[in-house]
C-alpha cells in the first residue's frame, strides 16, 4: 500500500519537498516514525498529523487513499 | 441596508499593521466600519514596502500606526481610528481588546499569537486568524460561538503549545513574496465581513491552509479539545509569554537597558563590543550602536568574531533575536560576557527620541 504525504510551512524547508509517496506504513505512527528517520530535524518542530482532513491525535489505521498530512504553527504576518 | 447599519455599528481591533494588517485594514476602512482599532509598536522600514502597500517610501522610519491612521482616514473619513503604539503584551491586553467586537491577528511571532488567543478566550471574542510563511498562509476563526457550538475553537485545540521562535523565524529572515500578505489578508478581511453581517458560513472549527506556489486550498478540521483551558485573568497577567516562548528553557539571559547602555557608552566605550544580529538589510541603520553585524542565522560560523575581553552587547529590532543568539552562544560555546538590549532598538530610538 503506498500513502501520499503532504507537508505544510517550515515542514517543507527540512524536507525539501511537499508531497512524497510511503510505502508499506499501515498506520499514522508508522508514518511518522518513517518520516522523522529520514528527516531527524523534524524532532525540533512542533506540527499535527492529519488523516484525510482530520486531525489524529492517537495512532491509526490507514486506508488505501489515505492522504496524511503533516502541519506546523506558522507565526509570520 | 441593514447589512451596512451593522458594519457601522461593529468595531474591530487589528493587530499588526504588517503585511496581514494593510489589506485588513484598507478593506475595513473601505467598508466602513465604524470603528478600528490599530495595534503596532513598530517603525516602517524599506523591506516592509514589497508586501505592506499602505506604506511608502518617504515614510521609512516613522510610526506603522501613524502612516496607516494618516492615509486610511483619508480614504474613509467616516471610520473612527483608535491609535494604540504599544506593544501588546499580557498585562495590557485585555484592557485594549475589551471594548471591540471582533480581535484580528496580524501579527509575527508566537508569543504574541499566543497571548491574543488567550486574552480572547477569557474576553469571548471572535478571533480572525491569519499568519503566513514563505509561499504558505494559514486563516481561521477562533473563539466564535453559534448555533452549534457555545464556545468556539481555541487556537491551542490545534496547537496545545508555542513553538520556540527558532522555528518560527520573522519575514525578513526567510523572506515571503509580497502578495501572500495580501491574499490573506483579504481572506481574513472577508470573515471579518461575515461575522458582522451574519452571512455564508464562517470559518470556524476549520484551519484553511493555501499555497500560491500550488494555488491550493486545504482545510483542516479542528474540534474543541476538553483539555484545552482557559486562564483566569490572574493567571494570564501572571504567565511569562516571552520566556515561554524563547526556547521554553529557563537559562537566564542578561539584559542591559537603554539607560544603561547611554550610561556605559559615555564612561567605558572602550571596554564595550556592539553587535548587530538582525539580518543584513535590514533598517533602520543605528552606526553609533553597532561595531559589527552577525546575523542570528550566521551566528555560529562567525563565533571568533566576538570579543571575550570586553562586556559584549546584542542588539536586534526589538531585543528578541538578541537574546535567543545569546542563549545559543551560551549553548554552543559557553560564553559569558554578553548582554542583550531591552527593547532593542525600537526603544533606543524610542529613547532617544528619533521617532
Amino acid at each position: 500500500m503506498k500513502t501520499e504525504v503532504l507537508f505544510f510551512g517550515i515542514i517543507v524547508d527540512i524536507t525539501g519537498k511537499n508531497r512524497m509517496e510511503i510505502d508499506n506504513c499501515i498506520d499514522t505512527f508508522s508514518i511518522k516514525t518513517a518520516i522523522i528517520n529520514e528527516f531527524p530535524k523534524l524532532c525540533n518542530y512542533k506540527f499535527v498529523m492529519t488523516v484525510r482532513n482530520q486531525i489524529v491525535s492517537d495512532n491509526k489505521i490507514l486506508n488505501n487513499g489515505d492522504v496524511v498530512a503533516f502541519l506546523p504553527p506558522f507565526a509570520g504576518g | 441596508m441593514e447589512g451596512q447599519e451593522k458594519i457601522k455599528n461593529s468595531s474591530v481591533l487589528v493587530i499588526g499593521a504588517g503585511g496581514l494588517g494593510c489589506p485588513v485594514l484598507q478593506y475595513l476602512t473601505a467598508l466602513g466600519v465604524g470603528t478600528i482599532g490599530i495595534v503596532d509598536h513598530d517603525i516602517i522600514s524599506e523591506s516592509n514596502l514589497q508586501r505592506q502597500v499602505l506604506y511608502y517610501q518617504t515614510d521609512i522610519n516613522k510610526s506603522k500606526v501613524e502612516i496607516a491612521v494618516e492615509r486610511l482616514g483619508k480614504q474613509n473619513p467616516n471610520v473612527k481610528f483608535i491609535k494604540y503604539f504599544v506593544q501588546l503584551t499580557n498585562k495590557n491586553a485585555l484592557e485594549i481588546l475589551k471594548d471591540y467586537d471582533i480581535v484580528i491577528d496580524g501579527t509575527d511571532n508566537f508569543a504574541t499569537r499566543y497571548l491574543i488567543n488567550d486574552a480572547c478566550a477569557i474576553l469571548k471574542k471572535p478571533l480572525v486568524f491569519g499568519a503566513i510563511h514563505k509561499f504558505e498562509g494559514q486563516v481561521s476563526v477562533f473563539h466564535y460561538k453559534d448555533d452549534a457550538n457555545s464556545t468556539g475553537v481555541n487556537y491551542r485545540d490545534m496547537f496545545p503549545i508555542p513553538p520556540s521562535p527558532e522555528e518560527a523565524p520573522n519575514c525578513s529572515e526567510i523572506g515571503v513574496i509580497g502578495v501572500l500578505p495580501g491574499i490573506i489578508g483579504t481572506l481574513q478581511a472577508t470573515e471579518v465581513l461575515k461575522i458582522i453581517t451574519g452571512i455564508g458560513k464562517v470559518l470556524s472549527g476549520e484551519l484553511l491552509f493555501m499555497n500560491a506556489l500550488e494555488m491550493q486550498f486545504y482545510k483542516v478540521e479542528v474540534s474543541v479539545l476538553d483539555q484545552t483551558t482557559v486562564f483566569s485573568i490572574d493567571e494570564y497577567k501572571n504567565f511569562d509569554y516571552g520566556q515561554f516562548c524563547i526556547l521554553n528553557e529557563k537559562e537566564p539571559v542578561s539584559e542591559i537597558s537603554v539607560t544603561d547602555l547611554k550610561n556605559i557608552l559615555e564612561s567605558d566605550r572602550f571596554n564595550l563590543q556592539l553587535i548587530d544580529v538582525r539580518e543584513l538589510n535590514e533598517l533602520p541603520v543605528v552606526a553609533e550602536l553597532i561595531d559589527i553585524n552577525i546575523p542570528l542565522s550566521q551566528i555560529n560560523e562567525y563565533v571568533s568574531k566576538i570579543d571575550n575581553q570586553k562586556k559584549v552587547i546584542l542588539i536586534c529590532k526589538s531585543g528578541v533575536r538578541s537574546k535567543m543568539a545569546i542563549l545559543k552562544l551560551q549553548r554552543d560555546f559557553g560564553l559569558k560576557n554578553l548582554h542583550s538590549l531591552k527593547g532593542g532598538l525600537i526603544e533606543w530610538l524610542n529613547f532617544n527620541n528619533v521617532l
